[in-house]
Order: structure tokens, then C-alpha cells, then sequence
């Protein structure tokens, strides 16, 4: 192992940690603006975590273990997969554990134990938020899994730098494919980080909650590693979709140092315009009923279906 | 893609449009935004056949795109556009699937074509053969518009949508028809739009609704279900 490959491995977990929270705080903001609102500071999501490990744990009498562990596992989750993701360099240590699908299981073992907390306590909240998240995420899972295919079968491999790197070097050309995958992936992207077409982040105990229905019983530190795992799962796909439609840009093979150093503007510069994007997305959309949701990502998963048939056909 | 050439990949793109306007077409339940996604399709398929002729040289293919875009871009859709307004038809009924339903028997019928337009496509030798087969899936795929829809309206764009499919086949396939074969179809085309307009009056005035389940029971067994009442009554 190279010491650049190192060093590009701690950058991106520190930045993953460091940066999770200041997206969220940016989309925020954004929506804010895009509302003709009053914007909250960029740094509240922080401010938030700060003042919740302050705070006491209180915690219902008949929670078990699972309860209390689960924060742990759904944050520790995050930040492996955060270690995978190639957000600024390809030459990760990390990444020869785990490919692409593994990723996604990643991402599924964080959803299954959220909402087995959540049902855990056995209060109607938690047990409603739970099937919820369960139902879009057994939905949103072979549409992101299929926009990973399409991925992979352009560059040949399931290995998440690999793609990336496959993408980023390649001639440039038009693929309807991608184009395809792409809006499959926003529309995941929202569906799974509770964005406003399936779920709304800014209400709190309202009948159609599903994230915030599973936190509910939640406090103290216990509830900020959940927000702070809330927030790096959104930056997890912002990157994730970085690396497989706009790759330029990430530090490849015998980059270097420069390379490197030259990456951290440039991921912040995606972040920001993601972020801006999501914000007029959200703001434009409306959040729909919750048995419309299957409807909204069977069309996800069709237009990933589709990139796939268009590429095996095409070869484009 | 390496290696393929531009204008290529150009319309290899027009041909993903017009695979995923068909199944926009499928999920549309309102019949003003159908016959706009239909002039939308009229319009890739100017585009490809521009791109085509362009890249071919082909010079009678620039007389089809003025074919296309006079009729299937401009006339029909204000046709329809105005049979809409006269008759006041501006949603399907919930389709004889639901909607997620019908993506996946569409996703389903797609991949039957491309497995049809194999063959097909390894016997031609044009640039574009590899569209033949989602010319083949965006016919299929207005075919089950056309089963799924219960509104003659809809059953209308759904055949014409096939019609864009069938002339992007030819397309793909050996550089489009013979021109008088393209003209006769145009010319088809644009009298069955006519004929069916003065028929959707006929049938609302018959039965009071666009609704094609009406024009399903025949019209001896109607009278005789009348007169089997009647006896009844006697």
C-alpha cells in the first residue's frame, strides 16, 4: 500500500464525516431561498449534533440491546461505505473488500437495523415508519442495484473506483444509457434519503412521516449519530452519483498529490451544485401520497431497466 | 463507444427518446399530454431522419422529414388537438391495468422485441441497425397502448405512435420507404385521422361517451336482452 493511497482514504472519511452534515445544512438553505424563507445558518445540522451528545439519553424501559446498539451499527455502516465511494481518489485501500453490490448491501443492513429499532419499542410511530422504509426500500433496491449494472457493464467491472475510473478516462461520448440511469438514480437518491417526493424532512410528527416516524423514540447522543448518519447517507449518494455520471475530476492511477489536492474543490463544487439541484427538485415536486410511492420508483426502476436494454442493444 | 462517430451516437440517442416516449405514451392518463408527447415523438423522428439523411446522403429522406414534420408534428396534433376541444375528452379512464402494471408487462414487451429484432438486424447493413429493434418495441409498445386504453381517443394516438414506429423501422433498417410507399402511408394516415374524427361523433352520439367497451356487445344480443325483458314484463 502506497502512502498517497492512505492518505486519499483518511481524506475522504474525514471529509465524508466532516462534510455530511454542512450538505445538508447547504440543501437546507437552498430550499429555504428557493421558498422565500428566512434561510437557517449553514451550520445548524452541526449545532444540532453538538447539543444532542450534550444531552442525556433517555430511554424506554422495555427497549433491548438492539435499541441501543443500533445508532452505532447504522453510523459505523455509513462511514464504511463512505470509505468505498471514490469521492476524490480511485486508489482505495479500502475498496478491494468491497464492489459496488457489496455497497448496497451496505446500505441495506443500515435500513434494516433503523427500522428494527424502530419496531423494537412497540410504539405505533415506529412500527408505521418501519414498514414504511421497508416498502421503499424494497422498491428503491433493484432500481439502484440496476443503475449500478448499467454502470458496470459500460466499463466492465462491479468495483465502484473501477467504473469511476473506467468513466472518467474514456473518450467522451453520448450515452443514452447513462442519461437513463441517471434519472432512475436522482429519483432513488430522493426516494431513499427521505426527500420530498415519497417523505418530508422538515415535518415532524405529522401521519405521513416514514424517517422521521422510526427516530422518534430516540435521544441524546443516540438520536445525533442517527441525523449524522442521516446526513452522510445523502452525501453517500450524492458521491455515489458523482462517481458513476459526472467521475471527472477524481484523482486517478498516477495522479499524485496534485491530483489529490486538486479533487477536494472540485468534489465541493459538485456538493454545492447538487445541492442547489436537489433544492429546486424538492421545491418544485410535491410530496406524494404514500401509495403512490410504488408507482414513483416502478418508474425509477424502469428507467434503469431501460438504460440496461438500451445499452445491451445499442452498445451505447 | 469508442470509435463510433458522432452524428451515430446522435442517433442512437433519438432512438433511446423514442423507446422512452413510448413508455411515457403507456403511463399518460391525460389525452391532451398524449397527443403532445405524440408530436413530441413526430419531432425526434424528424431529428433522426434529418441525421440520417445528412449522414447518409440520402436526398429523399429530406423529403420524408418534410413529410414528417408537416404531418405528424404540425397537422395531426392540431387535429387532435381540436377533436379534444370539441368533444371535451380530456381523461382516459383508469386503464385496464394499473399503471406500474403496465411499465412491466412494457418492460416485458421490449424485451421480446429486442430478441425479434435480432435476427433483423444481423441480416442488415445499414449504420443503424441496431435501432431496428427498438423501432419493433415502439410499435409493440403502441399496441399496448392501444389494448390498455378504453377511450377511442387514446386508441387513435396509440395507432399513430405505431405508424412512428413502423416509419422509423423502415428507417433503420434500409433508409426508409420507397417514396411513393411513404406518401401512400402519409396519405393514410392523415385520411384515417379524418374518418375516425367524424366517427368519434358518430359514436358519442350514439352512446353518449367516447368509451369503446359500449361498441364490445353486438346489437342482436342487445335487442334480444330487450325483448327477453319484455317477455318478462308480459
Amino acid at each position: 500500500m502506497k502512502p498517497i493511497e492512505l492518505i486519499t482514504q483518511v481524506l475522504e472519511l474525514i471529509a465524508a464525516l466532516a462534510a455530511a452534515p454542512l450538505f445538508l445544512g447547504w440543501i437546507n438553505q437552498c430550499r429555504a431561498w428557493l421558498q422565500n424563507r428566512r434561510a437557517p445558518s449553514l451550520w445548524l445540522p452541526y449545532r444540532g449534533i453538538r447539543k444532542l451528545f450534550h444531552k442525556d439519553a433517555v430511554i424506554a424501559e422495555r427497549a433491548s440491546p438492539l435499541f441501543r446498539v443500533a445508532p452505532y451499527i447504522v453510523f459505523s455502516a455509513m462511514v464504511v461505505a463512505a470509505g468505498i465511494i471514490p469521492s476524490m481518489g480511485t486508489e482505495l485501500p479500502f475498496t478491494n473488500a468491497a464492489d459496488a453490490i457489496a455497497l448496497v448491501g451496505l446500505l441495506a443492513t443500515a435500513r434494516v437495523f433503523l427500522s428494527l429499532a424502530a419496531m423494537d419499542i412497540g410504539t405505533a410511530f415506529g412500527t408505521l415508519g418501519a414498514r414504511r422504509e421497508m416498502m421503499v426500500g424494497f422498491l428503491a433496491e433493484p432500481a439502484l442495484l440496476m443503475v449500478i449494472f448499467v454502470a458496470s457493464l459500460i466499463s466492465a467491472t462491479t468495483a465502484l473506483p473501477a467504473i469511476t475510473e473506467n468513466l472518467a478516462t474514456q473518450h467522451l461520448g453520448l450515452y443514452p444509457s447513462l442519461a437513463f440511469t441517471a434519472v432512475a438514480f436522482t429519483m432513488v437518491l430522493l426516494a431513499e434519503n427521505a426527500r420530498i417526493p415519497i417523505d418530508n424532512p422538515a415535518t415532524h410528527l405529522e401521519l405521513t412521516m416514514i424517517h422521521e416516524a422510526m427516530l422518534l423514540e430516540y435521544s441524546a447522543r443516540h438520536l445525533a449519530l442517527m441525523e449524522w448518519a442521516a446526513a452522510l447517507k445523502l452525501f453517500n449518494y450524492a458521491c455515489i452519483g458523482f462517481a458513476l455520471f459526472i467521475p471527472w475530476g477524481v484523482s486517478t492511477g498516477e495522479g499524485g498529490p496534485g491530483a489529490l489536492l486538486a479533487s477536494i474543490p472540485l468534489l465541493a463544487a459538485k456538493l454545492a451544485v447538487a445541492g442547489v439541484v436537489l433544492a429546486l427538485i424538492e421545491t418544485l415536486s410535491a410530496k406524494l401520497r404514500v401509495f403512490r410511492a410504488p408507482e414513483y420508483l416502478a418508474v425509477a426502476f424502469l428507467f434503469a431497466v431501460l438504460g440496461m436494454l438500451v445499452h445491451l442493444l445499442l452498445g451505447a | 463507444m469508442v470509435g463510433v462517430p458522432f452524428d451515430l451516437q446522435l442517433l442512437n440517442l433519438c432512438a433511446a427518446l423514442l423507446l422512452l416516449l413510448s413508455f411515457a405514451m403507456l403511463a399518460q392518463r391525460r389525452i391532451v399530454n398524449l397527443v403532445n408527447l405524440l408530436a413530441v415523438q413526430g419531432a425526434v423522428l424528424l431529428a433522426a431522419t434529418l441525421l440520417l439523411a445528412w449522414r447518409t446522403g440520402q436526398n429523399h429522406l429530406y423529403v420524408s422529414a418534410a413529410l414528417t414534420l408537416a404531418l405528424k408534428v404540425v397537422l395531426l396534433p392540431w387535429i387532435l388537438h381540436r377533436l379534444i376541444r370539441r368533444l371535451e375528452v380530456y381523461w382516459d379512464t383508469e386503464p385496464l391495468l394499473n399503471i406500474p402494471g403496465t411499465m412491466l408487462v412494457g418492460v416485458l414487451v421490449v424485451v421480446f422485441a429486442f430478441g425479434l429484432a435480432q435476427p433483423i438486424s444481423a441480416l442488415a447493413s445499414t449504420a443503424t441497425r441496431n435501432s431496428i429493434g427498438i423501432a419493433v418495441a415502439v410499435i409493440l409498445l403502441s399496441f399496448v397502448t392501444m389494448i390498455t386504453r378504453r377511450k377511442a381517443m387514446s386508441q387513435v394516438v396509440g395507432f399513430l405512435s405505431m405508424e412512428n414506429g413502423l416509419f422509423f423501422g423502415a428507417m433503420s433498417a434500409t433508409y426508409g420507404m420507397p417514396m411513393i410507399v411513404e406518401f401512400g402511408v402519409a396519405l393514410d394516415v392523415l385520411v384515417a385521422v379524418l374518418v375516425l374524427g367524424i366517427f368519434f361523433f358518430q359514436i358519442r352520439e350514439q352512446f353518449d361517451s367516447l368509451d369503446l367497451h359500449h361498441l364490445e356487445s353486438l346489437k342482436e344480443s342487445h335487442s334480444l336482452e330487450v325483448t327477453g325483458s319484455l317477455e318478462v314484463d308480459d
